[in-house]
């Protein structure tokens, strides 16, 4: 399917690109021949009712779960054969549900636990805590709002606060596509509006695709809404287009 | 020099305590105790070296191992096949139907040296395998198991099994191993006569030398980035996974180095108590290793060495005086452990030790001499 030599990325190809995704649970279609294109610069919010299989998208993404059929392209590159360690390392980058964090460990700890540096055994063993580390840890959490924190061991922070120090474990990642599933979930108002701002600035230069359920802020955020019914695509669009979207609004508020 | 002080030693606090430890290894008991009694530390310290290792593979990997013994014994093992050939020299031999091979061997009517036991006619090659054939076991298993992502209670199982079927399988070829009497009746190394009080000293401090080693390689492992990630793992393993590590490698790693810690273990044991057999690899004393480490405490390097011994000399004790009583103790204590000192005797040092400690120093007498030790401390840096 590539024509182009290797290296020339066509601007206007689609980061993420899935195409037929199909992955079944015993018979039972999570996603259903799915299709969904991400681009550059686009925060793209996949909405839907409880069981749409949003969550299973992301999933099959970021290589949690294998899907049946189907291919998901991102960069020109088949996530769907990779392990999920070699699609981090490709440039994925996915938040869970509930804030997902080292709680045992320091906010600088767990910052630094994904700087992209020594990875492996021995790389890890020899890792060496140096400048340009250390200043990475201070511009991301500079970024998420937690400069003052660095030192505090991470299981006193605040629910929102963990959510934002996952958010900026991704960062330090520097991925170019990161998935963030319900990051205001649990959220004072002021926090989803700082959350809200965080995004804006965070998708500069990369691809971002949100689950939220949150209109409100899907508003704030969304340049391309995705909404998902019982594992298929029921709409697609901008925001305005899918509230007015008659199939969206019998699914959300017809049962 | 400050690599050396930071991420070894532990800072003051951490030199003070592995000081103490040394002071208690290295002069009160060689000067307290006399050499049967040292002899029996000694034999102690050999399974400390296993509770060192679980600290690193259960306490931070999160990995609970039941099957330690395998590893402490494989190195054991090794050890005593080297010891038993030298003992078995042909003139020393002479009476067996076929001279120059071990004793056990010539009763099975195995008339030629199993090649297995090749290697361990040379002594630098034994020293590799000890450690060689342990670790190269663990990354199998960690392999085979890790990377098809089974953990907790049934790697647990996994390990225990191993132990039993290494037990089963030592006592069930006799030829080979020296079957349920394993390998007894060494003698020399390298001329050397191990039997001796003058021996059995010098094998002592051999064996303190290398549990430090040891507990010193463990605090360069736990507080390097590989540390903290172990710790990670423990709590959000799949958030490691998709921060771009490959999980299992880490795991694999801190098992090998468990199994290459206890199996040095093992050789000292050997060396120092003079025999080998399989009541050291099965189920039983597997378990009982991890007893030491949860009674010193999971997460204390120096904590396991103090729990081995407290858990040794309260095995001794009791079974001298009232043997029946033993077991029952041994259950207790794990149950007791487990539900109220969870961070066993480091656990307890931590909340209660150091605030006793701290009134203890106020006292004006003592304050005089900390402050003096203190300055001289400073001087000295």
């Amino acid at each position: 399917m590539i024509t182009e030599p290797i290296g020339t990325l066509n601007v206007n190809r689609p980061v993420l690109a899935i195409e037929g995704l199909t992955v079944s649970f015993d018979g039972f279609k999570a996603v259903d021949d799915l299709n969904l294109y991400v681009d550059r610069n686009e925060v793209h919010v996949v909405i839907g009712p409880n069981g749409a299989g949003k969550t299973t998208l992301l999933d099959l993404i970021c290589g949690k779960t294998q899907a049946t059929a189907g291919s998901i392209q991102f960069k020109g590159r088949e996530l769907t054969k990779m392990s999920e360690h070699q699609i981090v390392h490709a440039g994925v980058g996915r938040k869970f549900q509930t804030p997902s964090i080292y709680e045992a460990l320091t906010v600088f700890e767990n910052l630094e636990m994904s700087f992209p540096r020594g990875r492996g055994v021995f790389g890890a063993l020899l890792f060496k805590r140096t400048p340009d580390v250390i200043d990475r840890v201070r511009q991301v959490a500079a970024d998420i709002f937690l400069t003052d924190y660095l030192d505090l061991t991470a299981d006193l922070l605040s629910h929102g606060q963990k959510q934002w120090l996952e958010i900026g474990m991704l960062l330090m990642q520097e991925p170019e596509l990161l998935m963030l599933d319900e990051p205001v979930a649990g959220m004072s108002v002021s926090e989803r509006e700082k959350t809200a701002e965080l995004l804006a600035r965070i998708s500069k230069g990369r691809s971002v695709v949100v689950i939220e359920h949150d209109m409100e802020f899907v508003k704030s955020i969304a340049s391309k809404v995705t909404v998902l019914h019982q594992g298929k695509l029921l709409a697609a669009g901008s925001m305005e287009a899918v509230q007015s979207n008659p199939k969206v609004i019998e699914v959300y508020l017809g049962h | 020099m400050n690599f050396v002080s930071e991420k070894l030693i532990g800072g003051r606090q951490g030199a003070i305590n592995l000081l103490v430890l040394c002071a208690l290894l290295v002069v009160v008991f060689p000067l307290a105790l006399d050499p049967f009694r040292l002899n029996m530390i000694g034999k102690y310290l050999s399974y400390a070296f296993v509770a060192v290792g679980l600290v690193l593979c259960w306490g931070y990997g999160g990995i609970l191992s039941l099957g330690q013994g395998v590893f402490f014994g494989l190195g054991g093992y090794c050890m005593a096949m080297f010891l038993k050939l030298e003992a078995s020299d042909p003139i020393s031999t002479r009476i067996q139907t076929t001279p120059g091979i071990p004793d056990f061997m010539d009763w099975n009517q195995i008339t030629e040296l199993p090649a297995i036991w090749l290697p361990f006619q040379s002594l630098p090659l034994t020293f590799l395998l000890v450690i060689g054939v342990p670790v190269l076991l663990a990354f199998i298993v960690g392999v085979a198991m890790f990377k098809r992502r089974v953990g907790d209670v049934y790697f647990s199982i996994v390990t225990q099994a191993i132990a039993a079927i290494l037990a089963i399988l030592i006592i069930g070829s006799q030829g080979l191993t020296g079957g349920v009497n394993g390998i007894t009746d060494l003698k020399t190394m390298l001329g050397w006569d191990i039997r001796t009080d003058e021996a059995r000293l010098t094998l002592y401090f051999v064996c303190v030398a290398l549990l430090i080693a040891c507990i010193l390689f463990g605090r360069f492992v736990l507080t390097s980035k590989l540390g903290r990630l172990l710790v990670a793992m423990r709590d959000k393993e799949e958030r490691v996974r998709f921060s771009g590590y490959d999980v299992a490698n880490f795991k694999v790693f801190v098992f090998c180095a468990a199994a290459g810690i206890s199996a040095i273990g093992g050789a000292m044991f050997t060396l120092q108590v003079g025999f080998m057999s399989p009541s050291f690899v099965g189920i039983v004393p597997s378990i009982e290793m991890v007893i030491y480490a949860a009674v010193g405490g999971r997460m204390s390097l120096l904590g396991a060495v103090y729990g081995t011994l407290l858990v040794n000399y309260g095995k001794t004790y009791f079974s001298e005086t009232v043997p029946e009583l033993w077991l029952f103790l041994m259950g207790g204590l794990f149950i007791g452990v487990v539900m109220y000192f969870p961070k066993g005797l480091a656990g307890l040092y931590d909340s209660h030790g150091k605030k006793w400690l701290a009134r203890l120093t106020s006292r004006k007498a003592a304050r005089i001499t900390v402050k003096a030790k203190l300055s001289g401390m400073e001087a000295a840096k």
